[in-house]
């Protein structure tokens, strides 16, 4: 009998794996059959998936662990199986702020343009008139990478310069009118900033953190338990939209599938400049290519490593100016589920990682490491400052970040 | 009471705001625009903020609160064990509810009760519409057949919407799906 989910998501072009899924087949191929909920903000997704209206959620993946944790409304378990996939998002600059710290056109290095923006930010709050930038979700990656980048530039987020909400589709309006001086986003919206000219992009958030995770696919714990056959047969069938969003010859298609109104309703050319890697950076110029923007399917990019979670907890500790607790850290670890992932593909010959959890940005060239199944190799995650996390001891870690 | 209704759709906060003027000392402010929200929001300092879950402004507007808990103002969403029902019915009507730390609990619950029969009558208003919308392009298309078939084999209009009914009934689909298939094929063969 076919089993029937109810998918919660935002229009951006990494929700692209259940939806291809769903399109070509594959969700059916597997014996579940999908239907979509579309909406225009993370907060509507969360109160959708958590008072039934879906299934599971397309989400930012902090938003999962903060949900769990009860930051801001009581708290509920919430457990992913499956990482929709990492980075796609980019830092877009006003043309004025873009025009005297970076260089236009290109993509900054990350040390260079951090410390002309320190300089930058201290001589705008010097005047008063602090640098803004948007995010799109208190609790959201982009958050998190944008805070990561500025405070090991020597930036305080939210001393030296002042992060405020803007929800995905007015980030170029917020860029046009000057409320915000740049923004971490995801796509289409930086390229849809640049578009109009009122945005430059200047650094993909994989030039941060080269395997950063992103969004997820969430479910409430007890229905993940509830349902687990349509669970795993759903994380089959996006690991074969995977395989199909990376190859080359399916990329203008699955651009026409994902511009059209019901999914993401934008420009198929923009949505192929980040499926193919390649962005506009400034209005009017020739696409640059920076490999690996998004990063959705390779090196078992959906494996929900438990250190990731672990790493998104510390972030939501030291930007919440909130203490340490052991059982906190237990209960955002258990969000990531692993053992959901190794059995929906333990049977399919798909790669499994020996390890449920790695050091984060540890990883300097092609390593490959041992695998449950397949052959695994990973290749260079490390943090643009160098640093690594090592999920056995999150206070130390915590620690070193203070100290800067 | 104060209560802000943040709504895009200006007829929808409308019959809102009419429902929840029967209630007694309240005072009631509609905000259809997206810009200058917060400020707005600010200068209002409301007890109970209404927004409709299709609303961009949402997650702007959470973070609002969530800085304002901090500051002065603690708002939070109407939520505590005992009110699961009561959002539960308003995350269903589609619309959700952020209340000023303190207010007693039995008013919000009029106010709630309230805005979720009014978004209800405005979703069925809406279906009704959307009903009715549909009807009539149903009927603009059997039109269009009957002037197709009227023209190309130079028959009546009764004897051409009766030729549609006799097909529809034979292959036991609706009149209007026969009259569909008849204006494709003739825009396929060149038909205007």
């Amino acid at each position: 009998m076919t089993e029937h989910l109810t998918i919660g998501f935002l229009p951006l072009v990494d929700a692209c794996l259940p939806i291809l899924a769903h399109e070509h087949g594959f969700a059916e191929e597997e014996g579940v059959a999908l239907s979509f909920q579309r909406d225009v903000s993370w907060a509507t997704v969360l109160d959708r998936l958590l008072y039934g209206h879906s299934d599971a959620a397309h989400l930012i993946a902090p938003l999962a662990i903060a949900t769990t944790l009860g930051r801001g409304r009581p708290a509920q378990p919430l457990a992913t199986p499956f990482v929709l996939g990492l980075n796609g998002n980019a830092i877009t600059f006003s043309p004025e702020l873009a025009a005297k710290v970076a260089e236009p056109g290109k993509l900054s290095d990350p040390v260079r343009l951090g410390a002309a923006l320190a300089d930058e930010a201290r001589a705008r709050a010097a005047a008063g008139k602090r640098i803004r930038f948007g995010v799109v979700h208190r609790y959201s990656s982009h958050n998190y990478m944008l805070r990561y980048w500025l405070a090991a530039s020597g930036i305080r987020p939210d001393e030296d310069v002042e992060i405020v909400t803007v929800a995905p589709p007015f980030v170029a309006d917020a860029l046009e009118t000057g409320e915000v001086d740049g923004a971490c986003v995801g796509e289409p919206w930086n390229s849809a900033a640049v578009q109009r000219g009122v945005g430059v992009i200047v650094l993909a958030t994989a030039q941060i953190w080269r395997r950063g995770v992103e969004k997820v696919l969430a479910f409430r714990a007890p229905v993940l338990e509830a349902r687990r056959p349509a669970v795993e047969a759903l994380i089959r069938a996006m690991r074969k939209a995977g395989a199909h969003f990376v190859d080359q010859a399916n990329w203008e298609a699955n651009a026409e599938i994902l511009s059209r109104p019901e999914y993401l309703g934008s420009d198929p050319k923009l949505i192929l400049g980040a499926i193919s890697d390649r962005l506009v950076l400034v209005q009017g110029a020739e696409p640059v290519q920076y490999h690996d923007f998004m990063f959705q399917h390779r090196e078992a990019a959906n494996f929900p490593w438990v250190s990731q979670a672990q790493w998104l907890y510390t972030q939501l500790l030291r930007w919440d100016h909130t203490p340490y607790s052991a059982e906190d850290a237990a209960a955002a670890a258990r969000v990531f589920r692993p053992d959901v992932y190794r059995s929906a593909l333990i049977q399919t010959g798909d790669l499994l990682p020996g390890a449920s959890s790695k050091v984060e940005g540890g990883v300097g060239k092609l390593t490959a490491v041992t695998a449950q199944q397949g052959a695994m190799v990973l290749s260079k995650d490390t943090f643009f400052d160098g640093r690594t996390f090592d999920p056995d001891d999150l206070e130390r870690y915590l620690e070193s970040l203070r100290r800067g | 009471m104060r209560i802000a209704i943040v709504d895009e759709s200006a007829s929808r906060a409308s019959i809102i705001e009419e429902g929840l003027a029967q209630l007694p000392d309240i005072e009631l402010f509609v905000l259809t625009e997206r810009r200058g929200l917060l400020a707005r929001i600010e200068e209002i300092a409301p007890d109970v903020v209404l927004i409709d879950l299709g609303n961009p402004s949402r997650d702007v507007l959470e973070e609002y609160f969530t800085v304002s808990r901090v500051v002065a103002r603690p708002i939070a969403m109407f939520v505590d064990e005992s009110d699961e029902e009561a959002i539960g019915a308003s995350i269903d009507a589609g619309v959700s509810v952020y209340v000023v730390d303190g207010l007693a609990s039995n008013r919000i619950r009029s106010v709630l009760d309230l805005a979720v029969r009014r978004f209800n009558a405005f979703a069925r208003l809406q279906s009704d519409l959307a009903e009715a919308k549909g009807k009539l392009a149903e009927r603009e298309t059997v039109d269009k057949a009957k002037r197709i078939l009227m023209q190309s084999k130079g028959v009546t209009e009764p004897e051409a919407y009766a030729e549609l009914r006799r097909k529809a009934m034979s292959s036991s689909r609706r009149i209007v799906d026969i009259a569909e298939a008849v204006v494709t094929a003739h825009e396929l063969m060149g038909g205007e």
